[in-house]
């Protein structure tokens, strides 16, 4: 099909300040208007017209920081299955950490990511390679031959590069080649053993904390390597409000740094641990309502430009066992939506700033400007969701291989119904 | 019995009330007699099977339920694993199956991991004790230790309780401080604060540096084990610094009221965290302790594993189960 329109939806483009009901209409895989009215003649054979009253019409959404376990741990999800789910949570481009076995640190595993994505189509897959190899934090990756094979950008995610002095020299190389490089901030010297976030609740279920200081230590001396360096210096999952606090003083000078924050940590506190709950084991642990607060705050204000679901599948091997036993992680990429809506809901932020850290804030951080934005003549990657609708996230209505979220079988509202790629269907609920 | 135990396992003081407390030591008091028969069994709960599954080493702990159990004619059956051969063996979820198959009526488990009976608890269908958990709660030691407050003072509320050491890898000072606090006693925590856990004043104690002004006027001294392990990490520099600043001596323990009593869950480390004179001292009621501990674990078996009606009959569990 070469022409859709979605008529009369709520747009929400921040990108280029649209909050409006109109349409949209998409030909050969692009945008070619998007106005009101802008689809009234635009009809007949061989156009797939959508109703969208009542719905937002959004830009695809970018996520920095998935994991899809592709190569290594495909019992935990794939490039396929993880694809499938970021559509079905309106998501278009992804960016899957480097975290697999073996580890994407050179040229041939990114190719493979790659062509794997191509291969099984839809939402489109842009990794994230290694800093260092094997994640070992001493030598440096080939960061030239990564990005020719289609690195968006660089973090040793799960792991922190601890020797500051490789830190440095990953950051003047990766600005060498115009690389994001993404840290995960935790000194593994404070965290040993760590389970939970370090606090009160902690202390009430005997398990070993987590301080907010391993992360703020790390957010505060790569600030510091960064403005030397001038690298575009990425905060991966921003947990504390310490973090914040040191990230809103970089910015004020001007530094070209920016962060990301995952929807558990604006929704949910250590409180949710409680009952040894493991599917809230997470790293970087869920906090205070204090920290969540600055960070619902940093985001509305954007010292947080942007959210990353740190999408972390796991099987029940992983997961149903003791809570020291159980790996860490969220999965994400399909409930994005109905987590932040409720609180748009709420009114802790506007539903435009939400769709803008979803959709142009992210893409602003990738090499190209294609991503994020309903703008004519941009590929036609947008999503289509009903704020209203209701469902019940049961296993059978995730795409993920793994069901590994606190929402199992719980009611939300807010669903994605239709995802296109290049103006090809990614996602499209079949249900009612 | 008035007034029942509503619960379908002790997991832990989290979840108790004052009342079920009162009746846990309660029943303790009936059974205490019977150690003290020449003839030491009843037949309670003859036909049922006990279990004691224990990840962790434990020589007292273990050998007090196996007697409690043997005490009430229960078929009692222990279980050891060795932590190591669990990371190459089968998952706390296999063995909860396999166990269910064996067809108990109670589990007693310790394990080096805190929540890991909570975890057994909501897959079993028997009931489970709580023998210790990671650094989470000993509910049976809490009670035992109530025990011998209430048979050495005459009563539990109101008192002052010092607790000394290291309270951060400590169950057995989360579940008395937890059971304390259900009596309106106060309780003082005193260590080093390399072995104080963050936001412990938040559960309602009073955190001290210094033994003396811990210790003064206090009703109770419970000092806690100093393990070995604390020397890594660098929480501790020495064991000889640490029995000079927080070690219970003579000296020290004139701090205390009159009429303290001391208690320690052992194993002690004498001259360590406590004086040998002062762990064989009057005031000391270490061996009273031991004998509380059978005691209280006959009345915890017979109110999960002898009043239990069946399943479905009703009975709430405890909030923290997940």
């Amino acid at each position: 099909m070469n022409t859709t329109v979605l008529r009369a939806g709520r747009v929400l483009d921040p990108s280029r300040g649209v909050d409006e009901v109109a349409d949209v209409v998409i030909e050969r895989g692009r945008i070619t208007r998007v106005g009101k009215d802008a689809g009234r003649d635009v009809t007949g054979e061989g156009v797939r017209e959508v109703d969208a009253t009542g719905l937002w019409v959004v830009p695809g959404f970018v996520d920095l920081h998935v994991h899809l376990r592709d190569p290594g741990h495909e019992y935990k999800e794939d490039i396929a299955s993880g694809l499938d789910a970021a559509a079905a949570g309106g998501f278009t481009t992804v960016c899957p950490m480097a975290n697999t076995a073996p580890v994407n640190d050179t040229r041939a595993i990114t190719e493979t990511m790659v062509a794997r994505a191509a291969a099984h189509g839809g939402t489109r897959l842009r990794p994230i390679a290694a800093i260092t190899k094997g994640l070992r934090g001493d030598e440096l990756t080939e960061m030239a031959d990564l990005r020719e094979a289609g690195a968006v950008g660089v973090s040793d995610d799960g792991r922190c590069v601890m020797n500051a002095s490789v830190m440095r020299r990953a950051m003047e190389y990766a600005r060498t080649f115009d690389l994001l490089i993404t840290q995960h901030c935790e000194d593994h010297h404070l965290t040993r053993d760590a389970q939970m976030h370090e606090g009160e609740v902690a202390t009430r279920l005997g398990l070993r904390g987590w301080p907010r200081e391993a992360e703020d230590i790390i957010v505060a001396r790569d600030l510091i390597l960064a403005e030397r360096t001038g690298a575009r210096y990425h905060v991966a999952h921003v947990s504390s409000l310490g973090s914040v606090r040191l990230l809103r003083e970089a910015k004020s000078r001007g530094l070209r740094v920016s962060a990301e924050v995952t929807p558990h940590h604006l929704t949910l506190t250590d409180e949710a641990v409680v009952g040894y709950r493991t599917c809230c084991k997470v790293n970087p642990p869920l906090r205070t309502e204090a920290d969540r607060r600055a960070l619902i705050e940093a985001l509305a204000d954007g010292t947080i430009d942007c959210i990353a679901t740190d999408h972390a599948p796991h099987s029940p091997l992983e997961k149903d066992c003791e809570f020291e036993a159980a790996a860490v992680g969220i999965n994400g990429l399909e409930t994005t939506v109905p987590t932040l809506l409720a609180l748009v809901e709420a009114g802790h932020l506007s539903a435009s700033r939400l769709v803008e850290a979803l959709t142009i804030a992210p893409a602003r951080l990738l090499p190209d400007a294609d991503a994020g934005s309903l703008r004519v003549g941009a590929p036609a990657d947008l999503a289509l969701i009903d704020p209203g609708r209701r469902w019940t996230v049961t296993k059978d209505a995730l795409r993920s291989r793994s069901h590994n979220t606190p929402l199992l079988d719980q009611e939300v509202a807010g669903r994605v119904l239709l995802t296109l790629v290049a103006g090809e269907v990614a996602h499209e609920l079949r249900t009612q | 019995m008035s007034g029942g135990f509503h619960h379908r396992h002790l997991l832990g003081v989290e979840g108790l009330t004052a009342t079920d407390v009162l009746h846990l030591l309660d029943t303790a008091e009936a059974f205490f007699a019977v150690s003290r028969r020449p003839v030491r069994k009843v037949p309670t709960l003859r036909g049922k099977t006990v279990i004691n599954l224990f990840y962790e080493a434990s020589t007292r702990t273990r050998t007090s339920f196996e007697l409690a159990g043997k005490r009430l004619s229960a078929d009692v059956v222990n279980m050891s694993v060795a932590a190591s051969s669990v990371k190459k063996g089968e998952t706390l979820y296999d063995t909860c199956k396999t166990l269910e198959a064996m067809q108990p009526d109670v589990v007693v488990m310790r394990h080096g991991a805190s929540g890991a009976p909570h975890f057994i608890a909501s897959r079993l269908r028997c009931a489970v004790i709580n023998a210790g958990d990671g650094m989470h709660e000993h509910p049976t030691q809490a009670l035992l230790d109530a025990f011998t407050i209430r048979r050495a003072k005459g009563r539990l509320d109101g008192l002052t309780v010092a607790i000394c050491g290291d309270v951060a890898h400590s169950r057995v000072a989360r579940s008395d401080a937890l059971l304390l606090r259900l009596f309106g006693c106060t309780v003082r925590v005193v260590a080093p604060r390399t072995l104080l856990p963050d936001g412990i004043e938040s559960t309602g104690v009073e955190v001290y540096d210094r033994l003396e002004p811990a210790l003064d006027g206090a009703d109770v001294v419970m000092v806690l084990r100093i393990q070995r392990e604390r020397l890594e990490g660098a929480l501790l520099p020495s064991l000889r610094e640490y029995a000079r600043t927080f070690g219970l001596g003579p000296r020290q323990l004139a701090w205390a009221k009159p009429d303290a009593i001391v208690m320690h869950p052992g194993p002690m480390n004498r001259g360590v965290e406590i004086d040998t004179t002062v762990a064989d001292g009057p005031k000391s009621v270490v061996l009273d302790q031991v004998e509380a501990g059978v005691a209280v674990r006959m009345a915890a078996l017979y109110l999960l594993a002898g009043e239990r009606r069946g399943e479905g009959d009703g009975v709430h569990e405890p909030a923290s189960e997940g």
